[in-house]
């Protein structure tokens, strides 16, 4: 029964790092890049939900409004700090990513100070009691909603004409431009999306443990790195995947092992994946990207 | 060779002349006019991430020398205090602490705020033989081998105990699950002592998980501590976690009452609800009704704006103990207040202050509070032995 417990535990904390691993996924899938400020978006997202949640708005207007507002964040970033250097070497869009995920994180510190701020209750908490085991509601809501939001992805890569689109310009950017297709507009779309579940990620971070600070989307994001890299990087079921196995992986060796060991043993799993199997676990040779 | 080494003893003999001369001259200016007021200094960081301790310690021993110099201060004299921002900066504590000795002439110091600061400045006072008292700092090294130094607050092993005897004795508990953070001293060290009387009495402790300062989720160990089904739970940790600890305990459903220690003071500020009927240990409870108590409230409340916390009330303790110490030593030689501070015993807002041998508070009155309606509610005083 608390190996069950525990599964659910773990069904929560990956179904977080599998949202914010899709915004990793798609961006890589379509220019290349990690973008390591990704976690800051996450960051972002969180705050202005904590912005929009104290201000008693309604909880569909805090998702609306952080998942907008991440969204215009990204391709914000997409145009004034990669954009310019779609050209350059990839090493120096990395190291950009990187200081870009520097200033947003100082840029909150500034805006929002160092302090924790605590997220108000959105969402009420109700624990469900099946048999001898106990979810609170809490865990239903943020693996209904990011299922929800996994699926509706993929409905739209798969079935949409902007999906379709996103799907020529990862493949080959240079002939999707003469088919016709806008890949500056596609790009953005991108980064806009994943931006988007980014601050997704971020809410259900913050309800589900209370609080914001500006150094909140450190691990997640690089935890949600190593799930995209788990599952196949640039490969959006590879991030669900990766982003499971990632929850399922530290509860239980928070459970089995050791609580300090939890974050080694995660990240130890970069160090195997690169070694023994650099595609990831979904990657093929021919890669169908985002 | 001999020549660096005759240079280097030469250097040392400079040093240490200039040392006693500095010595020498404090005690003479201060020992003179009965009329001249006596100065102490106080020091702490008052701005900085940590500000909140300093500001505390600083303001409550200024309250507390303007109430004393309104009831005529030590014999007629007046106190005259000197307060300066270490910014939690142990350098910036050495030449704060050069400054009150040479330039401003303190008699005693209360002081330091944090254990840093106070543990840089604990040679020298040793060395000038220096009255010093700290309200706050808790690491252990800040008294031991330091005839002039004193603390009025108690250590964490003491509150740890305190916390346990109260889940034994009062709650009437049998067994415990402790959730620690093992990435910190003061967690770690509370966990253990705590753990410590739990085994002595030879009851149950079902669980004993840490957790890294970097975990928000809890719920692998709190299902855990549910399986185990222990009486109740010991959380020593600060209060932000602790808040993010107790909701988590919420949502699952765990109906085991929780205890504390004295990082849980201003956990009701954010997390109300989710503590809603927990216990624990603290300096003192603003809810005391004893008149020494509720007196001080009202006074720095008036005077600042802001209720006091913990901080604040062993800052403002401190400085009666200096006061009354000078005052039964009848004069303001360091010797004769080192040796009064030792035999002293004053009651307080935070209980009896008196010291043993090594110069800490020694069976202090400890305050559990339980948390309602987000407030502190005096449960009852424990002294451990």
């Amino acid at each position: 029964m608390v190996f069950i417990q525990q599964l659910i535990n773990g069904l929560q904390v990956g179904s977080i790092y599998a949202v914010i691993a899709l915004g990793y996924t798609m961006v890589y899938g379509i220019v290349k890049l990690i973008n390591f400020a990704h976690g800051e978006v996450m960051m972002m997202g969180a705050y202005f939900a904590f912005l929009a949640a104290t201000a008693g708005m309604p909880i569909w207007a805090v998702f609306l409004i952080s998942m907008l507002g991440s969204a215009v964040l990204g391709m914000a970033i997409e145009r004034v700090a990669y954009k310019p250097l779609r050209d350059a070497p990839r090493i120096s869009a990395l190291i950009t990513a990187i200081a870009m995920s520097l200033f947003l994180q100082n840029l909150a510190l500034v805006i929002f100070k160092a302090d924790p701020k605590v997220m108000p209750r959105i969402v009420p908490n109700i624990p469900i009691t099946v048999g001898d085991l106990r979810i609170s509601s809490i865990t239903v809501i943020t693996f209904v909603v990011s299922v929800a939001f996994m699926a509706l992805l993929t409905f739209f890569v798969n079935k949409t004409k902007p999906g379709k689109a996103m799907r020529a310009v990862s493949e080959d950017k240079e002939a999707a431009t003469l088919m016709g297709i806008n890949a500056n507009s596609t790009i953005s779309m991108t980064f806009a999306i994943g931006s988007a579940l980014a601050a997704l990620g971020g809410i259900l971070y913050g309800v589900a443990y209370t609080q914001v600070a500006p150094t909140m989307g450190l691990l997640p994001g690089l935890k949600a790195f190593v799930a995209a890299v788990l599952g196949g990087i640039g490969i959006i079921p590879g991030a669900m995947l990766g982003g499971f196995i990632m929850g399922f992986v530290e509860t239980f060796a928070k459970a089995y092992i050791s609580g300090r060991w939890a974050d080694a043993i995660v990240f130890g799993i970069l160090i195997v994946v690169l070694s023994v199997k650099p595609t990831g676990i979904l990657g093929k040779n021919v890669r169908e990207k985002v | 060779m001999k020549k660096r080494l005759l240079s280097g003893v030469l250097a040392i003999m400079l040093i240490a002349s200039v040392f006693t001369f500095a010595a020498c001259g404090g005690g003479d200016t201060n020992g003179g006019e009965d009329s001249d007021p006596i100065k102490i200094g106080v020091f702490g960081p008052t701005s900085g991430p940590i500000a909140a301790y300093g500001s505390a310690v600083v303001n409550s021993v200024k309250l507390a020398v303007e109430e004393i110099n309104a009831n005529g201060g030590i014999d007629g004299r007046m106190i005259e205090v000197y307060d300066y921002d270490t910014k939690g900066d142990r350098a910036e504590a050495i030449s704060t602490y050069n400054r009150l000795r040479d330039q401003d002439e303190v008699v005693a110091i209360i002081g330091g705020t944090i254990s840093g600061e106070t543990l840089a400045v604990k040679e020298l006072a040793i060395e000038d033989n220096m009255p010093m008292l700290t309200p706050t700092a808790t690491a252990a090294d800040v008294t031991i081998d330091a005839p002039s130094i004193f603390r009025a607050c108690f250590l964490d092993p003491y509150q740890a105990a305190a916390a346990a005897r109260f889940s034994i004795d009062t709650l009437e508990a049998q067994s415990v699950a402790i959730l620690y953070n093992s990435d910190d001293a003061y967690s770690e060290g509370l966990a253990e002592s705590y753990k410590a009387v739990f085994d002595e009495e030879g009851l149950t402790v079902t669980n004993y998980i840490g957790y890294t300062t970097n975990d928000v989720d809890f719920s692998t160990a709190l299902t855990q501590i549910r399986n185990a089904d222990p009486d109740v739970i010991f959380l020593p940790d600060y209060y932000d976690s602790v808040g993010q600890i107790a909701t988590q305990i919420r949502d699952m459903g765990l109906e085991q009452v929780c205890v504390g220690v004295d990082g849980w003071d201003s956990v009701e500020i954010d997390y109300a609800e989710q503590v809603e009927g927990y216990y624990f240990v603290n300096h003192f409870a603003k809810t005391d009704p004893d008149p020494t108590v509720q007196d001080f409230i009202a006074a720095f409340s008036e005077k600042y704006d802001q209720e006091p916390n913990a901080l604040g009330a062993l800052g403002y303790d401190a400085t009666f103990v200096m006061a009354e110490a000078i005052k039964n030593a009848g004069s303001t030689d360091g010797q004769a207040i080192i040796d009064a501070l030792a035999s002293i015993e004053y009651k307080g807002v935070t209980g009896t202050i008196r010291f043993d041998e090594q110069g800490d508070a020694t069976q202090k009155d400890i305050a559990i509070i339980k948390l309602v309606d987000g407030k502190h509610e005096l449960v009852e005083k424990l002294v451990v032995e």
